[in-house]
């Protein structure tokens, strides 16, 4: 389970924000552009750090202002996909899934075996030995996906995951994510700007506007965005 | 009814024309003539006859030391130099931004003696290495710091400018991932930017190939010890070997244009690859 509570000034508001998700639940976040959905997602990640926040994850605390608590992002065991995915693609898929891996110096054979696994879990096993820079946006974002559960991560955060994708390829991904947030039991962080995804993958949904909680309820409620967020 | 080779837009698209063949033609033959000339006033026997000279020989060889090592120097130091400052802000970036540009507008003569005066027998450091018996003036390591000082800023520039275009969610997810910033840059940083890493080290090495000036004013021209190309060039053409100048000059032709080829098919591979 994710409990954060984040407080960071930004450049034209503050971020303030309570969030708590369950193992094998997705919360969606919400929002318009620049209402802190990724300042959130990058603060939990440990890529920005927050003026005070108490994060903590399965009881572990990852950050807590007040005890000088920070655990550096590369120990948080947290599968983050970024916007538009970011793999790495100098590096064949199969490069890309053990990065994480190889990173935390795992014996090869395990590596062979969590690759092999996650390439035909996510119907990537043809493409294991192809460049990452020549696949399509939704094998790319499958691709992502892999490599960050391949860590066997504590808490899974994408950030706008379905930018780009067609109609076959969101709801494959929207599936995956699902399947595989149950699965594993952890919990999920989506940010999107859609209210038919936040629909489709979330139990939960949040919507911010300039840093603030304006609405949170299961996703399948969401009222209007706009009715719910004044920013428009 | 007006035949269509007398229509104003006709007209308009020829005289257009005319006037960019003219112009194309009269900057290739101002850039090529020279070049031509140098090959033309050269017989292939004799160019090959005056390789085999010694002084030829000891240029060529000192040139090529002396400009691997600079080129090793400025890749392995300039590489995380340009990383962390392109990544990390810090209380006077700027100047030194200024420092690193500044070797491009310097004259290389000046550059020569503002080395020649710190590193000098009688310069600022260079005097109290002299007390230990350290000489660097007038000495093949003179070459090589003079080659660093005046063709580092190829490659620095080259290599900040990519580290600071390329996508910082690239390094953002390696380290969720659990990569180390040694990984990350060696495995993720330099290998995206691999491309227009190795342009910047072959401009490096090409300048410090041609490099006289400073050169001159640090090192000298002692045969075997600081004569390089350029320099042996320069003395040919004073007058005691003619032909050791030409045939110097004109192997430093066939480099840089190989240089240039070189440079040119990495970009295109870059192309294609983005």
């Amino acid at each position: 389970m994710l409990e954060a509570v984040i407080v960071k000034k930004l450049r034209d508001y503050t971020l303030d924000l309570e969030l708590s998700v369950k193992a094998g639940e997705v919360t969606v976040l919400m929002g318009v552009n620049g209402s802190g959905k990724s300042t959130t997602l990058n603060i939990i990640a440990g890529l920005l750090i927050p003026d005070t926040a108490s994060i903590t994850l399965n009881n572990e605390c990852l950050f807590k202002s007040t005890d000088n608590i920070d655990i550096p992002a590369e120990d948080r065991r947290i599968g983050y996909v970024l916007q538009n995915s970011a793999v790495f693609p100098h590096m064949s898929v199969r490069d890309n899934i053990a990065f994480g891996l190889r990173a935390r110096h795992l014996p090869r054979q395990v590596i062979a075996e969590r690759v092999a696994y996650w390439t035909e879990h996510m119907h990537i096993a043809d493409l294991i030995g192809v460049k990452a820079g020549n696949l399509s946006g939704g094998q790319k974002q499958r691709v992502a996906l892999a490599r960050a559960l391949a860590i066997e991560p504590a808490l899974l955060m994408l950030d706008e995951p379905f930018t780009g994708l067609d109609a076959d390829s969101t709801k494959v991904v929207k599936d995956l994510v699902r399947e595989f947030v149950k699965k594993l039991q952890i919990p999920c962080i989506t940010v999107t700007h859609r209210v038919v995804d936040s629909a489709d993958i979330g139990d939960f949904a949040c919507v911010l506007c300039q840093g603030k909680k304006e609405w949170e309820g299961h996703s399948g409620e969401i009222p209007e965005l706009c009715s719910v967020c004044h920013c428009t | 009814m007006i035949p269509d080779r007398f229509r104003l837009r006709n007209y308009r698209q020829k005289v257009t024309y005319l006037a960019a063949g003219i112009l194309i033609a009269a900057v290739t033959l101002y850039l090529a003539l020279p070049i031509v000339a140098l090959f033309l006033r050269m017989t292939p026997g004799l160019f090959f006859a005056t390789l085999n000279n010694p002084d030829v020989v000891s240029a060529l060889w000192l040139s090529l030391f002396t400009t691997c090592i600079t080129l090793t120097i400025v890749v392995l130091v300039g590489t995380p130099f340009a990383y962390f400052h392109s990544r990390y802000s810090y209380p006077g970036k700027m100047i030194v931004d200024t420092l690193i540009d500044l070797p491009l507008v310097l004259p290389p003569a000046v550059a020569g003696v503002a080395l020649l005066v710190l590193w000098g027998r009688v310069g600022i450091l260079g005097m109290y290495l002299n007390m230990y018996g350290i000489t660097i003036a007038f000495t093949t390591l003179a070459v090589i710091m003079a080659q660093i000082f005046v063709a580092s800023p190829f490659y620095l520039r080259q290599a900040k400018s990519l580290f600071e275009q390329l996508d910082p969610a690239y390094e953002q997810t390696a380290r969720t991932l659990g990569a180390s910033s040694l990984r990350i840059l060696t495995r993720v940083t330099v290998p995206m930017t691999a491309g227009g890493l190795i342009s910047g080290a072959v401009m490096t090495f090409g300048r410090a190939l041609g490099e006289f000036g400073a050169t001159i004013m640090f090192a000298g021209n002692l045969p075997g010890v600081t004569q390089t190309m350029p320099l042996a060039v320069y003395v040919g053409m004073e007058g005691t070997n003619i032909n050791v100048g030409l045939t110097i000059s004109i192997l430093l032709v066939i480099i840089s244009f190989g240089i240039m080829i070189a440079v040119r098919l990495i970009q295109r591979q870059e192309a294609k690859h983005a």
